[in-house]
């Protein structure tokens, strides 16, 4: 505990948990942004404006938790944004166009002529998909130690696919929410499906990963953490499988439990989370730079600090407030 | 020469990139306070034209916001990839300024965007009016705080240098930086004369087109009365800017003049084509001892010119971008006065009035570029300065890479340029087709105004 005695120590552990929780949110929620419009792909044209209508109101609040972590990664961890990006430079490039890609066709094809419609809908279903797989390739990266060979390039393609199916997951339960009748229907069948893809992915990433890094290997795999860290795998997995049952048979009279496929997804997500963070502690560049060794000065730091205090609140506070105002099944979506 | 190469491949892919994302905010700062005008005109007056107006411009103000906000994503990511020395120097000063950026600004407007866009019939009337002024709120915002971090940029204060890292000493200083006030003016008043023609640019388009529905009228009058208001005082504005930049940062000034040497009682130079080699320019074109008057106060009064300067920017492109800029506010000026007049006079525009300023629409972004291009090109070589060189702060990214991904930007945005401009007409031309919406009867409007999918 004697790493949190000053104050430049405590600072860094609380920004990296700040910018934990940004990249958190950001994977839930743009995530089933980016899994609705992967899914896209596999509805007919009215089943699509009742889709885009479901997100809507939110994606681009949901987009601005990635500016706020990079945003906190640049400010906090100044030097640690020049080595990850710089290393990742062409898949966050392809992931910036993907994104750029997704928002605005997201906004045309509500106002581009009638002929256009289409085209605009395959670059929001090529954006999504784009996104959700260089994310997933960065992520792969990343848990290799960005390091050059082949083996890291197959991982990390293994990853980009499981984020995918993860995103799918999320965008799936989504519309179980938010949506009703033969839509929501499919949109059961695609989370089941989904399901299996991100569990399988899940599994193996969790083996692979302890076993390409001895670090990682030794922070899981030794007395007692083993049996402290067990609750972790166990609860995803039960979690997992809690999913499934209750998708089975859906959708329950009355839509009953129709948000929990929703929770238990994002409650999924948080898990692994959590466990890829447990992971990487306390390095922000896997065994290059920790985030002592990467903060800003302590004197910045106190005042974003104080900042984000007082406005975090207030920004779950609205956000909570907008998901209020949008609650229940999506509307419809009509163009002259 | 290597790095050379790199380093302005670099600054040509963040130029891209800001120049791209600048158009966007440029506009919608000032339209999210002129949709909120419009709805607060509805709600007083009731009259259908303010609703009518309200319900075409939000849709303009989602697409821009849109087309921001994901310009804006690529930006918070190359900070770090293209310049981290930038970050490495003074990114105790940047970074808490970006950082509340983004923590009281962002989230604010993408949040109640949300409501504004899709909540008309999920909120009241009072709520939905609350959004649509938290939106303008979040994107003035927004302008504030980058506008604080690049006018400290240009004159820094308010810290102090440790081995060879910025240290803050004092935010007030850091906050209300020399620059600041002047620069955060006139940009607010250019993003106020972009929107101001693009909405009026639109809706003459559309009467052009003989659309004579309530929000065309109520359109036209804004942008060209909003035009005439703004354009004196920004012309006030961008004069004290001059001499607040005369008085910080004079080798720019120079570059904006043409001055080669120093001069007593210099000519304004209307035209000429500076040549770097020569040290001198071509063709020069002046009125004599009118540049010193303006900018000293006094007929013979000195200005500096580069041969009194150790570093100094490249002239031409500083020199070309001030006179458009220049050039491009005294049209404004010219249009939306004779504007004002044909609509105070005969309550229309002639047509041909209305075709100048069917031609006028993106004039904001013309003059609004031009005026970064001055002051961001006439802070070379330095990116902070005197504290930080723009050369010390470029990443080792191989000059190969930054060409590809430029060019792909590149095409992306000019796909995203000409597919925004093209939609803007055609939701326009859509406009006048539809049938007019009856605001007395509150729900179905509420109703059509959801199904649009704004």
């Amino acid at each position: 505990m004697d790493m949190l005695a000053t104050e430049g120590h405590w600072l860094a552990v609380a920004f990296a948990a700040l910018m934990g929780l940004s990249i958190l949110l950001y994977v839930i929620l743009d995530g089933y942004d980016l899994g609705v419009g992967m899914l896209m792909a596999a509805a007919d044209d009215e089943q699509k404006d009742r889709m885009i209508a479901s997100i809507g109101p939110f994606w681009d609040a949901n987009e601005t938790w990635l500016v706020l972590s990079v945003g906190l990664l640049l400010v906090a961890f100044p030097a640690a944004h020049g080595v990850i990006l710089s290393e990742l430079y062409l898949p966050a490039t392809l992931m910036l166009m993907a994104l750029i890609l997704r928002g605005v066709s997201f906004d045309f094809r509500a106002k581009a002529r009638a002929q256009h419609k289409q085209r605009w809908d395959a670059a929001f279903m090529v954006g999504s998909l784009l996104a959700a797989l260089t994310q997933g390739y960065m992520l792969g990266l990343y848990i290799m130690g960005f390091e050059d060979s082949t083996s890291a390039t197959v991982f990390a393609v293994l990853v980009a696919i499981s984020l995918a199916a993860g995103y799918c997951l999320m965008g799936a339960t989504w519309l179980v929410m938010k949506t009703e009748d033969e839509l929501q229907r499919r949109a059961v069948r695609w989370a089941r499906l989904s399901l299996w893809l991100t569990a399988l992915g899940i599994v193996t990433i969790s083996l692979v990963t302890p076993l390409v890094n001895e670090r990682i290997f030794a922070k899981w795999f030794s007395m007692p953490e083993i049996i402290l860290l067990a609750p972790i795998p166990l609860l995803t997995g039960l979690l997992a499988l809690a999913l499934d049952r209750l998708l089975v048979g859906m959708p329950y009279r009355h839509d009953r439990f129709y948000r929990w496929p929703f929770w238990l997804a994002g409650g999924m997500f948080a898990l692994c989370f959590q466990g890829l963070a447990y992971s990487f502690y306390p390095y922000v560049v896997p065994e290059q730079m920790t985030i002592y060794g990467a903060a800003a000065s302590p004197e910045s730091l106190w005042i974003i600090f104080v900042g984000a205090l007082l406005v975090l609140p207030c920004i779950i506070g609205y956000t909570i407030f907008a998901y209020r105002v949008f609650s229940g099944k999506a509307q419809e979506l009509n163009y002259y | 020469m290597e790095t050379l190469d790199a380093l302005m491949l670099a600054r040509a892919q963040f130029g891209a990139n800001i120049t791209f994302h600048i158009l966007f905010p440029t506009i919608t700062i000032a339209l999210g306070w002129v949709l909120l005008f419009f709805k607060l005109k509805f709600n007083r007056s009731g009259d259908d034209q303010w609703m009518a107006a309200y319900q075409f411009f939000v849709k303009v103000f989602a697409l821009c916001f849109a087309l921001g906000v994901v310009s804006g994503i690529t930006m918070s990511f190359q900070f770090g990839t293209n310049w981290p020395g930038f970050m490495e120097t003074v990114g105790n000063i940047a970074g808490p300024l970006l950082a509340y950026e983004i923590l009281t600004a962002f989230f604010m407007e993408a949040v109640f965007l949300g409501i504004m866009l899709f909540g008309v019939n999920r909120v009241s009337n009072r709520v939905h009016t609350i959004a649509t002024l938290l939106v303008a709120v979040g994107t003035t915002l927004s302008a504030f705080w980058i506008l604080v971090l690049n006018s400290w940029m240009h004159t820094p204060a308010g810290f102090e240098m440790r081995d060879g890292v910025a240290h803050a000493t004092d935010w007030w200083a850091i906050i209300f930086n020399p620059s600041m006030p002047y620069r955060l003016a006139h940009m607010l008043m250019a993003s106020g004369l972009t929107a101001a023609f693009l909405i009026a640019g639109l809706s003459a388009y559309r009467w052009l087109r003989g659309d004579r529905s309530g929000g065309v009228k109520a359109g036209l009058k804004t942008g060209v009365f909003l035009a005439a208001g703004l354009i004196p005082l920004q012309i006030f504005m961008g004069d004290l800017h001059g001499l607040n930049t005369l008085e910080h940062q004079p080798q720019k000034v120079a570059a904006m003049e043409g001055l080669w040497q120093t001069e007593q009682g210099a000519g304004l130079r209307l035209f000429a084509i500076p040549d770097a080699e020569q040290q001198s320019n071509h063709y020069e074109v002046k009125i004599p001892n009118l540049a010193s008057l303006i900018l000293t106060h006094e007929w013979d009064g000195e200005l500096k010119g580069f041969d009194a300067f150790e570093h100094h920017p490249p002239m031409a492109p500083v020199f070309f971008s001030f006179r458009i800029m220049v050039g491009v506010g005294l049209l404004m000026l010219l249009v939306s006065w004779v504007g004002a007049w044909q609509l105070k006079r005969q309550g229309e525009p002639k047509p041909w009035l209305a075709k100048v300023l069917v031609a006028m629409t993106f004039a904001g972004w013309v003059a609004t570029v031009a005026g970064w291009y001055t002051t961001e090109i006439g802070r070379q070589p330095w990116l902070v300065q005197d504290v930080l060189l723009t050369a010390d702060a470029a990443s080792d990214v191989a000059a190969g890479m930054i060409a590809t991904t430029l060019t792909g930007y590149l095409l992306i945005y000019a796909v995203l340029i000409s597919a925004f401009i093209g939609t803007l007409f055609y939701l326009a031309r859509r406009a006048g087709r539809l049938p007019e919406p009856s605001a007395h009867e509150a729900k179905p409007l509420a109703g059509a105004f959801q199904q649009e999918g704004v």
